[in-house]
């Protein structure tokens, strides 16, 4: 498709792909920092890893065309993503089995319970 | 040095172990038998005593075989190891000082405390603290015996304290009375109080003392080669009491505000003695004192204790002598003592308190025989020693008499005994020896040692003092006989004492041995065995003193026998007529209740008080607030940790964002 829009002039540049790597970033961080189930919270951080597989495939191509480094980091980030995603869920069950929610705002036994002096 | 030292006697050499052994025997008895074998206690630690005394009697004889009688008596210290070593010439040693004084004090402290030991063995018997009794009767003797030897005057100043610990400790035997715990403490107190300007006379005497020591020393070693098993150090005695020392305290340049140095240091010495001698004002201690067990008040009357005071005053008395004014304070608080306490003792209903003002009145009579002497005039000073000498054996006779009537009586108070005479008849002949002996009557041991002491009074050209001394010596005559004719004869006033009987052997043999040294004590010649400077101490009887002396003491007991024979109504009648004069006497002139007044009133209310208002406020707020601070912080950070991820992710974020901000705007 880019060489279609490239036969129309309209080839986007390195500038555009930056802005809608930059764009998926943003959306996944923001997704991570509000998103109440930890399983929404997965789904983001998949969209930062795809941002920067992407920003991988774009450099590679506007860079060094004749190479293909950055599309085989691609692969991988794909790859460590996929992993990810098993431990994460992995985790979300058991942790379901033990506190009965995956509810992030009630995942909070980290917190500094004040004791009385 | 010790070439000299080498070749004395062995048991000089080891004079040492006449402490050493109740030291050992007061481990020994405190923490093997105590807890395991009480029942054997007072007889290991009595044993212990009358070993040392068996140690006391040889160093004596050796000491006199060396220097006989009637020649001089010079101090020697045969015995001595480096204690503390501040700096090089600057060392403290601990040793054995043997001179007329010391060895006197050591055979009078160890035979009475050996006495008392004997006696307590039936009179604690079945107590249940028995073995800790005999724990501490031992420290107690040990404490006396390194006072006595002290060749230095920081030895003598570790030993005094331990002497006042285990008053301490004994008088709040029973520690479960409250009243005990309270007489205890006030002992402690006062004693301690009185300590203070001790302290400061042998900071004062020590500084000045090792300042001169450069200049002074080598003289003064020349002089005691020989004599002296160390080296000479700036605390020696032999040091301090040397004339040529005395002369640079004295100089004019140090004196302060036109007081010689010396004398304020030895008025701050003075200070240290009459509290543990129980001088006006600071006696209050002496009589609350009686609430330890009987043997104790024996022991804190006689041997030990407050003839520490009169023997540290002794000890340093050519320093006193140098001084003259110390001396002049010597001899006033003591006479005044005497007297003060002799007037109280007339009215006192517990027997042991009228013993306890006889002590403080007898007390007053050694100060001023110290107060009247001087170093070309020492006959005050052999009469002081030989007064302490039979007082020893008398007083502590009165208060075991004492205690063995109270063991069959049950009470204290005199208007609840009477007729004990047919009774304890071995009790009540002995008291009566020791009655008449502090009476002054002939030919017992106290008229000799009064004799001596009014004798030099009037001789040192001190006619009031003399003037006082008769009078005490009839109000003497007159308490004690008060006593004696309520306790022993009349009728039982009370049904305990119909039943009492008379106390078993291990508590009437010291009775009996004492009664014997009251009578005979009388008979040594002191003179020609104790005595400072060269010349000897006066012999013989001077009738110009001793007829005024025996009437005033027949005057005493007359009175005493016309007010108190028969049912007692005449006295009853002599005190309603002194009336309000009789009850100020009665209540100890109030000095007690001045006391509580001055130091709750005025120190507590305006002085501590505001301090102790001042700690709990400003120093330990401070605290306070550094602690308080960091909570607070601590729990407003504590805020930030919310357990919640997102949350943490936010300012993760936010961070990283800031921070590109900083870096981005310091590039531009």
């Amino acid at each position: 498709m880019p060489d279609i829009l490239a036969g129309l002039g309209l080839a986007p540049g390195i500038v555009h792909w930056m802005v809608l790597t930059a764009a998926l970033f943003a959306v996944g961080l923001y997704g991570i920092l509000t998103r109440r189930s930890a399983v929404g919270v997965l789904m983001a951080v998949e969209l930062l890893l795809n941002s920067a597989a992407l920003s991988f495939v774009v450099f590679n191509h506007f860079r060094m065309p004749a190479l293909v480094d950055g599309q085989v980091m691609a692969v991988f980030v794909i790859a460590v993503a996929a992993a990810e995603v098993v431990v994460g869920m992995a985790v979300f069950v058991a942790l379901y089995r033990v506190s009965h929610t995956v509810d992030l705002n009630r995942l909070d036994r980290l917190k500094n319970d004040e004791v009385k002096p | 040095m010790s070439g000299a030292v080498a070749a004395l006697p062995f048991i000089l050499r080891n004079a040492w172990l006449v402490a050493a052994i109740p030291f050992v025997s007061f481990v020994f008895v405190g923490l093997v038998l105590r807890p395991k074998v009480p029942r054997i206690a007072g007889v290991v630690a009595t044993l212990s005593i009358f070993a040392a005394a068996g140690v006391a009697g040889g160093v004596a004889w050796e000491y006199y075989h060396l220097f006989p009688p009637g020649a001089l008596h010079p101090a020697i210290v045969p015995f001595a190891f480096e204690w503390l070593r501040f700096m090089p010439g600057l060392t403290v040693t601990m040793g054995v000082l043997l001179d007329p004084i010391s060895v006197l004090l050591l055979l009078v402290v160890t035979s009475v405390s050996a006495l008392v030991h004997l006696y307590s063995i039936g009179y604690m018997h079945g107590d249940p603290g028995f073995g800790r009794f005999f724990t501490f009767l031992n420290l107690f003797t040990f404490s006396m015996l390194g006072l006595v030897i002290a060749p230095n005057i920081l030895q003598i100043y570790v030993f005094w304290e331990l002497v006042g610990v285990s008053s301490f400790l004994l008088i709040g035997y029973y520690y479960e009375k409250p009243s005990a715990v309270a007489a205890s403490k006030k002992a402690f107190i006062v004693t301690r109080f009185a300590d203070l300007g001790f302290l400061i006379g042998v900071l004062i005497l020590g500084y000045n003392g090792y300042t001169a020591f450069g200049d002074v020393g080598p003289t003064v070693a020349r002089e005691v080669t020989g004599r002296i098993a160390t080296d000479l150090q700036p605390f020696d005695f032999l040091y301090l009491t040397h004339p040529d020392l005395l002369g640079r305290l004295a100089a004019p340049a140090l004196a302060v505000g036109g007081v010689s140095l010396l004398t304020i240091a030895m008025i701050l010495v003075f200070m240290g003695a009459a509290g543990k001698s129980a001088m006006f004002p600071l006696h209050i201690w002496l009589p609350d004192a009686m609430e330890g067990p009987t043997p104790v008040s024996a022991l804190i009357h006689a041997a030990t204790m407050v003839v520490a005071g009169v023997y540290l005053v002794a000890r340093l008395f050519p320093a006193f002598a140098f001084s003259g004014d110390a001396l002049t304070v010597v001899m006033c608080v003591g006479a005044f003592t005497s007297l003060f306490a002799a007037v109280i003792g007339c009215t006192q209903d517990d027997i042991k308190r009228v013993l306890a003002f006889s002590t403080l009145s007898q007390l007053g009579y050694m100060m001023f025989a110290l107060g009247v002497a001087a170093m070309d005039r020492p006959a005050g000073y052999t009469a002081s020693m030989f007064h302490l000498f039979t007082h020893a054996f008398f007083k502590a006779l009165l208060f075991l008499g004492a205690g063995a009537v109270i063991h069959a009586v049950h009470t204290n108070s005199i208007w609840e005994m009477g007729a004990l005479r047919r009774k304890m008849p071995i009790t009540h002949l002995t008291f009566l020896v020791a009655t008449l002996a502090i009476a002054g009557v002939w030919p017992l041991s106290g008229f000799f040692s009064k004799d001596e002491i009014l004798a030099a009074a009037l001789r040192g050209g001190h006619p009031v003092v003399f003037g006082l001394g008769l009078l005490v010596a009839a109000l003497t005559a007159f308490y004690m006989f008060r006593i004696y004719i309520v306790v022993f004869l009349g009728r039982a006033r009370h049904e305990h004492a119909e039943h009492a009987h008379e106390a078993p052997f291990v508590m009437w043999a010291p009775l009996a041995l004492l009664a014997l040294l009251s009578a005979v004590a009388g008979f040594v010649p002191f003179g020609s065995f104790v005595g400072i400077g060269a010349e000897a101490g006066h012999e013989g009887i001077d009738l110009a003193v001793a007829i005024p002396a025996s009437t005033a003491g027949v005057l005493g007991i007359g009175l005493a026998f016309l007010l108190y024979s028969g049912d007692g109504a005449r006295a009853t009648a002599g005190a309603n007529a002194l009336g309000g004069a009789y009850r100020v006497v009665k209540r100890k002139f109030y000095v007690d209740e001045l006391y509580l007044f001055v130091t709750h009133r005025i120190i507590f209310r305006h002085i501590s008080r505001p301090i102790a208002w001042f700690d709990r406020h400003a120093v330990d707020g401070m605290v306070n607030l550094s602690g308080w601070t960091t909570r607070r912080t601590g729990s407003l950070l504590g805020a930030l940790h919310g357990g919640r991820v997102q949350a943490y992710g936010v300012w993760l974020v936010g961070g990283t964002l800031f921070l590109l901000l900083v870096l981005w705007s310091a590039a531009f």
